[in-house]
């Protein structure tokens, strides 16, 4: 068994005497699809920030690549220059083009020249589906065609995690298929992945594991397999019965 | 006693000025454009006094509306106090005040004091206009652009400021001409800008009405001109957008 890629020990976040999740032990191995699933306020998406250190978790370890990132003196910037980041509401830089969101952390922060970066972000538009796109501002795109850039954003600082909060949620039904597919496309790419969804058509076929969060600790986690067919839990069952109901049926035609 | 130092300036100048002017167009009924030839000479000092006093107040506003924003409460409350003390004074009370300050560590002539006391005073509107710009950008594009990796200083140097200035363009062009306008005040520091000659020469020629109507004039043609221009910076620097 290799090392995992990241390790959470302990982990204990609370704004003021509101616990958002505590003692919370979690692995990813490298390659891996993790799905993160649960109702809303769970902690789900204050995990992946304190992943990235956009959030201070309050007590407990993480662990990237064999060093503790939590430990005090870490260089935050360097961290996150590692870990990609994709957030619901795709916060691409409104005044700037797809190709100058892309690449703007080339060259402030890989220190690229301007022809390389250039190249490398069109190169990762191209990916996403959006090379003929480049020349437009966020204002300009669809949202499915924002999330996709944001994305290639990501992706162009050659991350060895991809973190994605709920990436399809403010999206419209028909504008969904497309993100999922670029995320589905990176998975058998062997990309590194946790994703906070509640598309279940995605964590079915796409994941090597699920994990069910509810009121901030993880009830229960296994392959899509055990997941959907023989949880551990009555309460896994009857979240995912209920979230199959409003999101499966729509699946978008990805099954 | 700088007040009455002051007071005296203007009244020496109103001497020097006043006997020259009078001999020239003493009693004669000017024409419209006459008086407004003359009263356009002060032209150069309202814009002098603008181009000095709005960038520099842009400027310390700036710096201070960053300090507000991401400097902490404990600055951001002495920023406030700031805003408020400027803000509540009226900005003929402030601009003797100043003067009074400034002209007492340094020579300055009235133009110079003038227009530094306006930009002081503007700092603290323009401050207000570019803090609004810098919140309603928001703390998501600053997240975001961590996430990717850049540091604070140069989130905030590349996503948010860009964005904020282009934000703060409408209510800065109102302050621009707030400041044209109340370049005015500088009249009282015996500056001859427009409106001080309009008040010399529609009294040396008993035509107020006429003196004072090109004075509007001007005024108004200066800050409709400079809107327009703003404008036209507003739609230039919009970024493109199907919404």
């Amino acid at each position: 068994m290799p090392e995992p890629i990241l390790s959470i020990r302990k982990l204990t976040k609370r704004y003021g005497d509101n616990v958002i999740f505590h003692d919370l032990d979690l692995d990813v191995n490298e390659g891996d699809t993790i799905v993160i699933i649960g109702p809303s306020g769970t902690g789900k998406s204050t995990l992946l920030r304190c992943i990235n250190l956009l959030t201070r978790s309050d007590s407990g370890q993480i662990w990237f690549s064999g060093k503790e990132i939590t430990a005090k003196g870490t260089n935050e910037d360097r961290v996150r220059q590692q870990i990609g980041m994709v957030f619901q509401n795709f916060l691409l830089f409104n005044h700037l083009s797809a190709l100058e969101n892309v690449k703007l952390g080339l060259i402030k922060v890989k220190h690229f020249n301007k022809a390389a970066a250039e190249a490398k972000a069109m190169e990762e538009l191209d990916r996403v589906g959006l090379a003929d796109w480049a020349g437009h501002y966020p204002g300009q795109l669809s949202g499915g065609q924002q999330q996709r850039v944001a994305i290639a954003r990501a992706l162009a600082m050659d991350p060895r995690i991809m973190l994605f909060d709920e990436p399809t949620s403010a999206l419209d039904p028909e504008l969904i298929g497309e993100v999922l597919e670029v995320m589905r496309s990176l998975s058998l790419d062997g990309m590194t992945m946790m994703v906070v969804t509640h598309e279940m058509g995605f964590a079915r076929e796409v994941a090597d594991r699920i994990v069910f969060m509810e009121k901030g600790s993880i009830v229960e986690e296994g392959s899509p397999n055990e997941m959907f067919n023989r949880p551990k839990f009555e309460r896994t069952r009857e979240f995912l019965w209920k979230i199959t109901e409003l999101y499966g049926k729509k699946d978008h035609g990805e099954e | 006693m700088a007040f009455l130092k002051l007071y005296f300036c203007g009244q020496k100048y109103c001497l020097l000025v006043l006997p020259v002017i009078r001999q020239e167009l003493k009693g004669e009924n000017l024409d419209f454009l006459t008086l407004l030839k003359y009263i356009a000479e002060g032209t150069a000092y309202t814009l002098g006094v603008t181009v000095i006093a709005l960038p520099s107040g842009l400027l310390i506003g700036t710096l201070l509306a960053f300090l507000y924003v991401y400097g902490g409460k404990g600055i951001g409350k002495v920023m406030n106090v700031y805003s408020t003390v400027m803000r509540g004074i009226p900005p003929l009370v402030l601009l003797f005040l100043l003067y009074f300050v400034v002209s007492k560590g340094i020579n300055l002539s009235g133009f110079w004091a003038g227009s530094i006391s306006l930009g002081i005073v503007s700092s603290a509107y323009q401050m207000e206009i570019i803090r609004g710009a810098l919140l309603s950008v928001g703390n998501d594009q600053l997240m975001a652009a961590r996430a990717v990796g850049l540091s604070r200083k140069q989130a905030i140097v590349n996503i948010v400021l860009p964005q904020a200035l282009r934000l703060a363009i409408p209510p800065w062009s109102n302050e621009a001409a707030i400041i044209i306008k109340d370049s005015s005040l500088v009249y009282a520091l015996g500056v001859p800008e427009i409106l001080r000659r309009a008040q010399l020469i529609g009294a040396s020629t008993q035509q107020p009405l006429l003196a004072y109507l090109s004075a509007a004039l001007i005024y108004f043609v200066l800050v409709t001109v400079t809107n327009r221009l703003l404008n036209m910076l507003e739609k230039k620097l919009t970024v493109p957008s199907n919404h």
